[in-house]
């Protein structure tokens, strides 16, 4: 409010006012800055501090997860993929026994280089598969098995590739045939 | 002189920019809510999904070092849930307690140890080396925690609680299982993984 005179400093004005319309001026640049800053990081944080988080449905626990052994399910749909120690992925497609053409277990690195090419391509495949056969409708099928030795971060990677690829049908399955554990360990 | 007339020119009025500046200030620090350090730090995975988070109606299961520790969102929420956790196990928890419970971050005790947590300074109780809530299949305390922090927020809010589960990425696959199984023989069968964001280009 001081302020607004101070354009006309021309005036007869004496000595006495002037020196005290001086005082009342203060630099308010570094006050402004820091409201400025603290303004910022106050928006940032509250906007970033969210965490992100992925949803996940599992099946119903009491009827027993049966699609891999379920007659009615295509078995030139499955892929089945097996996490392992050490951050191992190895998967197979259709059954073990007589997998798929070039469907044989293998080993694959996480990412994109390596399993989400080969979830893409199978997925192409299926596609092919189901729309030559009549029901285009009728996607691929991921079921990942982890490991007792697996960790976290193997499971919630390998979650964000059928996200990423959008794989329509996923499941968890806990257990673990004979075959499927020593091929696990075999390499 | 001309130094004195192009100095009048530079001085701008920032009494108006200030206050602007200060309301948008007082706005933000008090819509910012204070961030309680967590009872048992972990580093979670990241992924590229990029759901958030409900603000209320949450519980978070925090999963490190083989241990879980319990926290629930909303202070409400929280004192009924305590309520219904002493009258399962038989502890009586004055109010003071239960208002000191309300504003602390989670909890990682058995529910006869959690008198001694509440007393401890916030400082302390990060300290303390909490040994988890107890899993045991004689002893379920977890189950008992999902399971009344849900009756809780259904008679408070009316909205089913949602489940988050936040682990560490190192974490073994069976104690993130064993959550999991926990949760399912609830009928829970949907809930969230609390993640990092990961770049595009993974």
């Amino acid at each position: 409010m001081a302020e607004l005179n101070t354009g006309d400093s021309g005036g007869g004005k004496d000595k006495k006012v002037r020196s005290k319309k001086q005082n009342s001026k203060v630099d308010l640049t570094a006050m402004v800055d820091l409201a400025f800053l603290l303004i910022t990081f106050f928006m940032l944080t509250t906007t970033l501090s969210k965490p992100q988080s992925m949803n996940l449905g599992l099946p119903d626990k009491d009827e027993p997860n049966k699609q891999n052994v379920d007659i009615k399910v295509d078995e030139n749909r499955t892929m089945t993929i097996l996490l392992g120690a050490n951050n191992k992925l190895l998967r197979y497609n259709g059954l073990l026994a007589t997998p798929v053409a070039g469907g044989a277990p293998k080993d694959f690195i996480y990412g994109k280089e390596g399993i989400r090419k080969e979830l893409l391509k199978v997925k192409k495949d299926v596609l092919a598969y189901s729309t030559a056969k009549g029901k285009p409708k009728n996607g691929m099928i991921v079921i990942i098995k982890p490991s007792k030795k697996s960790t976290y971060r193997n499971l919630v990677d390998i979650l964000d590739e059928m996200a990423i690829v959008d794989v329509p049908t996923y499941a968890i399955v806990n257990e673990f045939t004979p075959e499927e554990a020593k091929l696990l360990e075999g390499k | 002189m001309a130094g004195k007339s192009s100095k009048k020119a530079a001085s701008i009025d920032m009494t108006a920019m200030c206050d602007v500046a200060f309301l948008l200030l007082t706005f933000f620090i008090l819509t910012a809510t204070a961030k309680i350090p967590e009872a048992l730090p972990v580093d979670t995975p990241q992924s590229t999904v990029q759901t958030k988070l409900p603000e209320s109606d949450l519980a978070t299961l925090t999963i490190g070092k083989g241990k879980v520790f319990f926290d629930l969102k909303g202070r409400e929420v929280r004192v009924k849930t305590l309520e219904l956790m002493g009258q399962k196990y038989g502890v009586e928890f004055t109010d003071d307690e239960k208002s000191k419970f309300a504003l602390m971050e989670g909890i990682g005790v058995p529910i006869l140890n959690l008198k001694q947590l509440i007393e401890m300074k916030t400082a302390e109780r990060s300290k303390a080396g909490q040994p988890g809530v107890p899993t045991d299949s004689l002893d379920n305390q977890l189950k008992e925690w999902v399971y009344n922090a849900r009756i809780a927020n259904i008679e408070l809010n009316d909205k089913e609680l949602q489940i988050a589960i936040k682990g560490d990425a190192k974490e073994e696959y069976p104690s993130i299982r064993k959550v999991m199984d926990i949760l399912q023989d609830q009928g829970i069968n949907s809930f969230s993984l609390v993640t990092g964001l990961r770049g595009k280009n993974f």
